[in-house]
């Protein structure tokens, strides 16, 4: 299995992530992460979906997925030709004794202290998968209260936009 | 132009737009507002059917009889969850129906309001797109919508969930509407370079087939792919979907693979060293266990939804797109390459192929105790009603000997439920397809099990003036499960027993519903009935033809074996060696 990021430009109608959830579920994929909101264009949302699966599996989703009425366009983004980024909060506990060491680390990993209580700091960093796993591994210690993440979100490199072309065919149909 | 009326009117005239003139449905609370301008609708005849899976079953029939969208109404909650079977059935086979359903007043959506469902919702993985419309300004353009989605591309179901509201408040009408589908492009002209690719391996290949599915019918391309055929000289096969699609009289033509394929056909599958698919999906019971399936067959694969194409089996040469064009232009490199000195030389092929058709020939035995033979019934009406008829199965053992044993030369010709495989499927169906060709005759042919399950249209069929003729193959029990049960289950018949020899009188049945009933054991009798059916054009007529229980579907793949383990009777496989 190997790791997939898909940036799926929809139109922003009502029922669209159920739409897309359920052709997932109901053809045996499992999402890894589904990061969803509005673009740059208000009639046009990005999903991008991180999928585990082998390539051809991949191909069949693809496919499937463009089916859909309501799908514009489908583009893999890879790794290298992409920014990909998710943002975690992380609630840690930090008493006296830890507090300096937590601070510390979060320093190091360039993330934010965006809320402080007496025993625990809430922490704020965004990054690829890689370092914000590397970023609880070294929390971890100290003690994590609670944790949430976003899905990932990616875009190309360079100067091109995917959705300049879907949101030409939006226009011709309008 | 643009005229002032409420959302109910401005459905009715949407419908009357696209051109639909007739719609199978069962009014109720929600979709009541709906109903007041229906009924002044000069263009549209509604057929008050007595279940919704009446309605929507009838809507796929009458597409499939007509080759235009079929449309049924049903009210919210259980009026349209009763659309769900024929929703699903037309999606996996592809028949192009729009189902029009009320919804609570769009303020009560989401409360349990009385009779709410959330029917988009529950559709979504069983319909090819489906709307919720709560604004009455948006009802004509959704309709114009749904109808081309539905008829276009891959056919398919489409769903219009309409609430009360929206029916109910005034809007301004226009007519036509323009679409707003950005999403949605099929493809439908090959890529030329795919199709010359197809046209060299066909040339150069020493045993192909040509492996036809329904896809072939929906696109109109029966005529083109007989010239395909004939050009390349190559075997066609005509999956449950296709069959009619190339004549059966045809010399080229091995019959229908799979599950309960001929020997023949199947066979040049497995020995195939290309395969054509032309609008097939190399579904399982087609290919049995996938990985010993044809395993020396290069594959073209042709079909207008790309995600059919490697779905189950890779393709060496895809190609997307609408079928006739694919045969036409596959028509064209052929005869380019026979131009060039290029053509395939199938002789050695064809006496293997004529080896087996020749050994192993679809045919059963009379029962020795004098009972009636279910396969001669069904054999004896597809001779008495000929091919210009539609029959209409149900799902079982009758619906695989109708596909056998009546010989099918027209595309279209045979009706029935592929994919979802839903009993009680036929008489709606029957009723759908003769409603849309009146002038046509329509045989449905069904089993005592399926016939139970639906029956209650034959009081649709009777008030409204549908003559069909429904053949009951009553072998006294679900007789597909029971052949399951004699073959794999130590012949032990739990519940499969209908008694339906006793209970119910099907003859009594049908008259009590205003049908014509008949009643038939013998064999010397089936041709008078027939005809006696064939004659009464006044009313439905319902034959109960009382037939032997033990008669089984021959060949058969087991499910999960290979196609090489075809049996052609209890432990009997075919001695591939010696065939010829």
């Amino acid at each position: 299995m190997s790791r997939h990021t898909l940036s799926v430009l929809v139109e922003n109608k009502p029922g669209i992530l159920a739409r897309v959830a359920s052709l997932f579920s109901r053809r045996g994929f499992n999402i890894d992460s589904l990061a969803v909101g509005t673009t740059e264009h208000p009639e046009i949302s990005r999903m991008t979906i991180v999928v585990n699966v082998e390539d051809l599996p991949l191909e069949q989703v693809t496919k499937q997925l463009n089916k859909l009425v309501n799908v514009l366009k489908i583009v893999e983004l890879d790794s290298a030709t992409s920014v990909q980024r998710e943002l975690v909060l992380i609630k840690v506990r930090a008493d006296v004794e830890t507090r300096s060491h937590v601070l510390e680390t979060v320093q190091l990993f360039r993330a934010k202290v965006v809320d402080v209580a007496t025993d625990a700091v809430t922490v704020e960093a965004t990054g690829s998968r890689d370092k914000l796993e590397a970023l609880i591994r070294v929390l971890e210690p100290f003690g994590i209260k609670e944790l949430v993440q976003s899905g990932m979100v990616a875009i190309g490199r360079g100067p091109r936009s995917i959705t300049d072309r879907s949101l030409r065919a939006l226009d011709r149909s309008a | 132009m643009t005229e002032r009326m409420t959302g109910a009117q401005a459905l009715v005239r949407a419908l009357e737009s696209v051109g639909v003139d007739t719609v199978f449905g069962i009014p109720g609370g929600a979709i009541l507002p709906a109903y007041d301008p229906l009924f002044d609708s000069r263009k549209l005849r509604h057929i008050l059917v007595r279940h919704e899976q009446g309605a929507g079953h009838a809507a796929q029939g009458y597409a499939q009889a007509t080759g235009r969208v079929g449309v049924c109404m049903a009210t919210s909650g259980p009026g349209a969850t009763n659309l769900v079977t024929p929703i699903a059935d037309a999606y996996m086979d592809s028949v192009p129906i729009v189902a029009i359903t009320g919804q609570v007043p769009s303020g009560a959506i989401g409360t349990d309001a009385f009779q709410e469902a959330d029917i988009s919702g529950i559709t979504m993985p069983i319909t090819k797109h489906n709307f919720l419309v709560t604004d009455p300004a948006e009802i004509g353009r959704t309709i114009a919508e749904a109808f081309h989605i539905a008829g276009t591309g891959r056919p398919g179901p489409v769903l219009v969930d309409i609430s009360k509201d929206a029916l109910q408040q005034t809007t301004d009408f226009t007519w036509p509407q323009p679409m707003q589908l950005p999403g949605y492009r099929p493809v439908t002209r090959p890529h030329s370079k795919q199709v010359r690719e197809a046209a060299r391996l066909i040339v150069e290949s020493a045993r192909p087939v040509l492996y036809v599915g329904g896809g072939v019918i929906k696109a109109k391309a029966a005529a083109e792919l007989r010239v395909l055929a004939e050009l390349t000289g190559a075997p066609v096969i005509t999956t449950l979907m296709a069959r009619g699609g190339f004549p059966d009289s045809h010399r080229q033509h091995l019959g229908m693979p799979g599950m309960h394929g001929t020997v023949a056909a199947v066979g040049a599958l497995q020995r195939a060293d290309l395969i054509i698919a032309l609008g097939a999906r190399f579904d399982d019971r087609v290919t049995g266990k996938l990985d010993s399936f044809a395993p020396s067959a290069r594959i073209v694969h042709a079909d207008i939804d790309p995600a059919e194409i490697s779905k189950n089996r890779h393709a060496d040469v895809p190609i997307v797109g609408d079928c006739r064009d694919v045969i036409a232009d596959l028509i064209v490199a052929v005869q380019h390459e026979h131009e060039s000195g290029r053509r395939g030389d199938y002789t050695a092929w064809w006496r293997v192929l004529d080896g087996l058709r020749r050994t192993y020939p679809l045919g059963y035995e009379h029962p020795a105790d004098g009972s009636l033979a279910p396969q001669y019934v069904i054999e004896r009406i597809g001779a008495l009603a000929g091919p210009d008829a539609l029959y209409v199965a149900g799902v079982g053992q009758h619906q695989m000997w109708a596909a056998q044993f009546i010989g099918y030369e027209q595309p279209g010709a045979f009706i029935n439920s592929g994919g979802l495989g839903t009993m009680g499927f036929a008489v709606p169906a029957a009723m759908g397809a003769k409603a849309g060709r009146p002038d046509t005759l329509v045989w449905a042919i069904d089993g005592d099990g399926c016939f139970q399950m639906t029956n209650q249209e034959l009081a649709t069929c009777a008030l409204e003036g549908i003559p069909i003729k429904v053949a009951v193959i009553n072998n006294d029990s679900l007789g597909m499960v029971r052949q399951w049960q004699t073959l794999f289950y130590n012949e032990r018949y739990s519940n499969t027993d209908l008694q339906s020899k006793r209970v119910p009188d099907f003859v009594k049945l049908a008259e009590a519903y205003g049908c014509v009933g008949l009643r038939c054991d013998q064999a010397d009798d089936v041709d008078d009935t027939i005809r006696k059916a064939m004659e009464i054009n006044d009313a439905p007529v319902v034959i109960d033809f009382v037939v032997h229980k033990d008669a089984m579907v021959w060949p058969m793949v087991a499910a999960g074996t290979s196609n090489d383990d075809i049996k052609i009777a209890r432990d009997m496989a075919p001695d591939w060696e010696n065939g010829d």
